[in-house]
C-alpha cells in the first residue's frame, strides 16, 4: 500500500501545507515536526519557485521570501532528509514542472524518494501531460498526485481512474487563498470521484481557512488541506509562527473529527 | 511536425491548471472548426483588409540597399497595419472565434502595450468587454499606449508581482482565467502558452509570410534568400517563417534581444542563453537558474523583454531549420536611428532588432540576393525610451 494513504487511516485526515525556506529551513524542519505532533496527518511542501502561476498573492509571497533566504531545491532535500529521522507521517512535495524537469525528472525523483518523501503534486500537470513525471515517480515508489477541478466535469472519471495515493479535489476556481465562501458543489464532485474510483481517498483544498469550514469539508471528503491560512501565520510571526502553527492545527484536526 | 498533441518536436504541450483544461480544450475544437468554415475566414479576411489594411507593403528599401551595399532588401511594412503593428492580425483572429464561441470579455496580457492595444481594439469593434494586465514597471514605461488601451474602453490591471514586466502580466492573466472562464476568453499575443495558443496564433500571423512570398514572386519572379526578424515570444516571427519552412533555399533568422550582451546577466535572448524547460503552459527554452527558477531578463524593449519563447521557434531552433542571433540594446537603437535616416520609416525598437542583423548580414551577400525583414511594428511609442537612452529627457 502507498505510505500516501495511511494518512488517512486516523479518521478524516488534515493536510497542511508549508512553503520550504520561509522564512528559513531551519523553521520549516521545526514546523514540520510540531504539525505532525499537533495531529497533522500528511505535510504538503512546497518547493518555492519564481512565478507559481496557480497560487494567490498570500503563497506568492511565500514563495518569494524563501527564495530571498537562499532556499533551493538541493538544501531543500537535506531538510526533508534530517526532519525524517523524527517524523514519520507521509509527506509531499508541492511544486512546479520546471522544479522538477530542470533539475532532471529522474534525478530529482530519486533524491525525493532518498529522503523520504511520498507523493509529487504539479498544479502544473494536467493529466494529458503527466506521462512526462507519472512513471517515473512510479519507478522510485513516489505516488504522483492528481488535482480535480470544479471544471473537469467530464473528465472526473478519466483522472480520477488512473489517481494514485490521494485525489486533491480543488474547491474553487482560481488561484490557492482564503475564501469566505466556497460555492461550489464539492458534494457532486466528491460523489462523481468515488463514483470512479472508490479505492483511493479525496481530500479537499483551496480557499479553507476556517474549523467550520474544515468540519463542512470533511463531512463530504476524506481530508482537508490548508495552505494560506497557515502560511499567513508565517508570514506574520516569521520564526515565531511555530506554536501559532501548531494551536492552528490542533483546531483543524479537532474540528475535522467532529465531522 | 506536430507529432503529439500540440508538440513542435518535444516542445509545446499543455502544461496548465486541471481548471483550465476543458477551456483549452473547447478553444481548440471551436478553433479547429472555424479555421475549415468559409464563412468565417471570409470575414477574418474582409477585418483583415478593410479595417487592419491588409495586405500589408512589401516595400523596396532601395536607400538601405543602397547605404549598406550588399544584397536587395525588402521591408514587410507591418508597421502600417491599424494600432501600427503585427499583433493586430492575431488579435481579430482571436477576438472574432471567440465571439462565436459566445464568450464576451477578453483579458489579455502585454509587455510594451501593442498587444493590450490591439485587444482592446479589437474589443471596441466587436463590443467586447477588455482587461488587459501590464507590469507596473511597463505601465510607467509605456504610459501612452495605457492611456490608449483606456481610451478604447479596457480596464488596465497593473501587476506588482516578480519583475512586474511582461512574464508577470502572462502569470496574472493566466490566474485571472482560471478564476473567470464562462464568459471569458484569454487572447494571448504571441505563439507561445498552452496549446493551441502556439498554433492558433501562428496560423492567424502567417497571413505575413503568405503575403511576403506572392509579393516577392509578383516583384521579382522569386522567392528571397533570407527573412529575417525579431523574436520575443515570436509571433512576427514565425508569422514570417511559416510559408518558408518548406523551402529550404530560404534563410530564416530570428534576431533576440541580447539587452546589454549574451554574457551579461541583463539579457533575454532565450535561444541562446536559455535550456529547455516548461513553464507557461509549454515546454521550450527559458532563462533559468540551475534550479530551475525563471531568470530576471532584460532589454531596452518592452515586447521582447521576456525570458521564454514560442515552442515552434525551440523546435526550428534544434532541427536547425531556422537560426537564431542575439543583437543588443546599441545594436537595435543604432538601427532604430539608421532606418529613421536612411528611408524615413521609425521602426519599433523590437522590429529594430531585426534591422540591426540585416545591417550587420546585408553587406556580406551578394547583390542579386534579397533579403526581407519583417518591420514588425512603428516605433512611435519607443521615441521617449530612445531619446533616454541617449540622455535627452522628452516628455510626452
Amino acid at each position: 500500500m502507498s505510505n500516501i494513504k495511511r494518512a488517512f487511516e486516523n479518521g478524516k485526515a488534515f493536510i497542511p501545507f508549508v512553503t520550504c525556506g520561509d522564512p528559513d529551513l531551519a523553521t520549516t524542519a521545526a514546523l514540520v515536526r510540531e504539525m505532525a505532533a499537533a495531529g497533522a496527518d500528511l505535510i504538503e511542501l512546497g518547493i518555492p519557485f519564481s512565478d507559481p502561476t496557480a497560487e494567490g498573492p498570500v503563497i506568492q509571497a511565500a514563495n518569494l521570501r524563501a527564495l530571498t533566504g537562499g532556499a533551493t531545491t538541493d538544501r531543500i532535500f537535506n531538510m526533508v532528509r534530517e526532519v525524517r529521522k523524527e517524523v514519520s507521517i507521509p509527506l509531499a512535495f508541492m511544486t512546479y514542472a520546471n522544479v522538477v524537469f530542470s533539475y532532471g525528472t529522474d534525478r530529482f525523483l530519486k533524491n525525493a524518494a532518498e529522503a523520504g518523501i511520498d507523493g509529487l503534486i504539479l498544479p502544473d500537470v494536467p493529466f494529458e501531460e503527466k506521462a512526462d513525471f507519472a512513471p517515473v515517480c512510479r519507478a522510485h515508489g513516489i505516488d504522483c498526485i492528481s488535482l480535480i477541478a470544479p471544471t473537469s466535469q467530464a473528465r472526473v472519471a478519466m483522472i480520477a481512474r488512473e489517481a494514485k495515493g490521494f485525489i486533491y479535489c480543488v474547491s474553487s476556481l482560481g488561484v490557492t487563498g482564503v475564501r469566505s465562501r466556497i460555492t461550489t458543489d464539492v458534494g457532486a464532485m466528491a460523489r462523481a470521484i468515488r463514483e470512479a474510483n472508490p479505492h483511493t481517498p479525496c481530500a479537499v483544498g483551496f480557499g479553507i481557512s476556517t474549523p467550520a469550514q474544515a468540519k463542512e469539508m470533511a463531512k463530504i471528503a476524506d481530508g482537508v488541506i490548508v495552505g494560506s491560512a497557515i502560511v499567513k501565520l508565517i508570514a506574520q510571526h516569521g520564526a515565531d509562527a511555530i506554536p501559532y502553527v501548531s494551536q492552528y492545527v490542533r483546531a483543524m484536526k479537532s474540528a475535522i473529527l467532529e465531522s | 511536425m506536430e507529432g503529439r498533441k500540440g508538440r513542435f518536436g518535444e516542445y509545446g504541450g499543455q502544461y496548465i491548471p486541471e481548471t483550465l483544461m476543458n477551456a483549452v480544450i473547447e478553444l481548440e475544437q471551436a478553433y479547429l472548426r472555424f479555421r475549415d468554415d468559409p464563412a468565417f475566414q471570409e470575414e477574418l479576411t474582409t477585418l483583415f483588409n478593410e479595417y487592419a489594411g491588409r495586405p500589408s507593403r512589401l516595400y523596396d528599401a532601395k536607400h538601405l540597399t543602397r547605404a549598406l551595399g550588399g544584397a536587395k532588401i525588402y521591408l514587410k511594412r507591418e508597421d502600417l497595419n491599424h494600432t501600427g503593428a503585427h499583433k493586430i492580425n492575431n488579435v481579430l483572429g482571436q477576438a472574432l472565434l471567440a465571439q462565436k464561441m459566445g464568450k464576451t470579455r477578453l483579458i489579455a496580457e502585454t509587455g510594451a502595450g501593442q498587444h493590450g492595444v490591439a485587444t482592446a481594439t479589437a474589443a471596441a469593434l466587436m463590443g467586447m468587454e477588455c482587461v488587459v494586465y501590464m507590469g507596473r514597471e511597463d505601465i510607467e514605461r509605456q504610459a501612452l499606449n495605457v492611456y490608449r488601451m483606456r481610451l478604447l474602453g479596457a480596464e488596465v490591471i497593473p501587476v506588482d508581482s516578480g519583475t512586474a514586466t511582461l512574464k508577470d502580466a502572462v502569470s496574472e492573466a493566466m490566474r485571472a482565467w482560471t478564476a473567470r472562464i464562462d464568459d471569458t476568453h484569454y487572447c494571448l499575443g504571441s505563439v507561445m502558452g498552452p496549446h493551441p495558443f502556439p498554433t492558433i496564433v501562428r496560423d492567424f500571423q502567417a497571413v505575413i509570410s503568405k503575403e511576403i512570398k506572392a509579393q516577392m514572386l509578383e516583384k521579382e519572379g522569386r522567392l528571397p534568400d533570407v527573412v529575417l526578424a525579431c523574436v520575443g515570444g515570436g509571433s512576427n516571427a514565425i508569422g514570417a517563417f511559416y510559408h518558408f519552412i518548406g523551402d529550404a533555399s530560404v534563410r530564416l533568422i530570428g534576431c533576440e534581444a541580447a539587452g546589454r550582451g549574451v554574457d551579461s546577466f541583463e539579457t533575454a535572448a532565450t535561444l541562446n542563453v536559455g535550456r529547455p524547460g516548461i513553464f507557461h503552459g509549454m515546454k521550450s527554452y527559458f532563462c533559468q537558474d540551475e534550479f530551475g527558477q525563471i531568470a530576471p531578463v532584460y532589454s531596452i524593449s518592452a515586447g521582447l523583454d521576456y525570458p521564454g519563447v514560442g515552442p515552434e521557434h525551440a523546435y526550428l531552433h534544434e532541427t536547425g531549420r531556422a537560426e537564431y542571433v542575439a543583437v543588443t540594446d546599441a545594436e537595435a537603437v543604432e538601427a532604430f536611428e539608421y532606418l529613421s535616416r536612411t528611408e524615413g520609416i521609425i521602426p519599433a525598437i523590437e522590429s529594430a532588432h531585426a534591422i540591426a542583423h540585416a545591417m550587420k548580414l546585408a553587406p556580406q551577400m551578394e547583390k542579386e540576393q534579397i533579403l526581407v525583414v519583417n518591420l514588425s511594428g512603428r516605433g512611435d511609442k519607443d521615441c521617449a525610451a530612445v531619446a533616454r537612452y541617449r540622455g535627452e529627457d522628452i516628455h510626452e
